[in-house]
């Protein structure tokens, strides 16, 4: 379940709703940077596997499930600002075709699982591709990034409440309890980034973007992308 | 890249039409911490919660097999819009 209608005040959904269209505009134009005739076709696959993935839930365990976000794999595959791209084209076909995540609401989904752990999962899986030389080096490192894009969308939305949700709630404890949970459900993430991550780079690491300038990646067969 | 395409939307077809009838039912993470500290309540419906497909289902209805296939449908839009999208974005390459 994504954020529903009705937890985040009107004031605070549009002001998400605005943040996320206005770094989404910048997205598009740097994701043209990133997408070539063969990133292009890998944003739409992720897109269609991140959206099957989501809806296969795996217990954590307390009468409690979880379900991958693909922000991290999104990321890592194609590129931070494709990535942000994949993530909200899923989430707006699940809030329109399937009433998962309000409406109201999406600009909140947005910013917490197509920026934030997006940017997340990023940020750490370059940070650790440079210490790597095997694909399943870059799994682990992957498994981390998206370990971490979990706990890290999870408190976004803690933030987003402190801001304005609309029920009255002790602050601490929901963050301790939203931040455990997802710690749990990142393992599932981590995991699942991993193996599919590990498995791509090992046969196809000339078009993985996160690996750009990395061992895994040699000069000659980065694509190179002329601009029109 | 067709290879890898192929094995990818197979995944994406397994996942959602067949795997996700095992999907746990239970509350996710988010939902389950609503519940325990009391702004589950505060939840609306959304807009679209008349939309045919609606949770994951055809037209509400249980069977296993009107799960598969509101799957298989968001497999098919989703691709749709994905790679058009993607494309339009990348615009005409040298």
């Amino acid at each position: 379940m994504h954020v529903p209608d009705g937890f985040i005040d009107l004031p605070v959904s549009l002001a998400a709703l605005l943040v996320a269209a206005g770094i989404l505009a910048i997205a598009v134009v740097k994701a043209r940077a990133d997408l070539d005739d063969r990133t292009a076709p890998l944003a739409g696959l992720s897109a269609v596997f991140i959206f099957a993935a989501q809806m296969v839930n795996f217990p954590v365990g307390a009468g409690t499930s979880g379900h991958l976000i693909g922000a991290a794999l999104a990321a890592i595959l194609v590129g931070p600002w494709a990535g942000m791209l994949v993530l909200t084209v899923v989430l707006t076909i699940q809030a329109l075709l399937f009433a998962d995540g309000g409406l109201s609401a999406l600009g909140i989904n947005v910013v917490n699982l197509a920026i934030v752990a997006v940017l997340v999962g990023w940020v750490v899986f370059r940070l650790g591709v440079r210490f790597v030389g095997t694909p399943a080096g870059a799994g682990v490192v992957a498994g981390v990034a998206g370990f971490l894009s979990v706990p890290a969308a999870a408190m976004s939305f803690v933030a987003e409440y402190a801001l304005g949700g609309t029920a009255p709630v002790s602050l601490e404890a929901v963050a301790a309890a939203m931040g455990g949970v997802h710690l749990l459900i990142g393992v599932g993430e981590g995991i699942i980034t991993g193996l599919v991550v590990s498995a791509v780079v090992a046969s196809r690491p000339d078009i993985v973007v996160g690996l750009r300038g990395s061992r895994l990646q040699p000069a000659a067969a980065t694509a190179q992308v002329v601009p029109a | 890249m067709k290879r890898l395409v192929l094995l990818g939307l197979t995944m994406a077809v397994v996942l959602a039409g067949g795997l996700s009838l095992y999907a746990s039912s239970a509350p996710d993470g988010l939902e389950r911490v609503a519940q325990d500290h009391g702004f589950a309540a505060a939840g609306t419906e959304s807009a679209a919660a008349g939309a045919v497909l609606a949770d994951y289902t055809v037209a509400g209805s249980d069977a296993p097999l009107s799960g598969a296939m509101a799957g298989l449908i968001g497999v098919v839009v989703t691709a749709a819009v994905g790679f058009g999208l993607f494309r339009l974005i990348r615009g005409r390459q040298n």
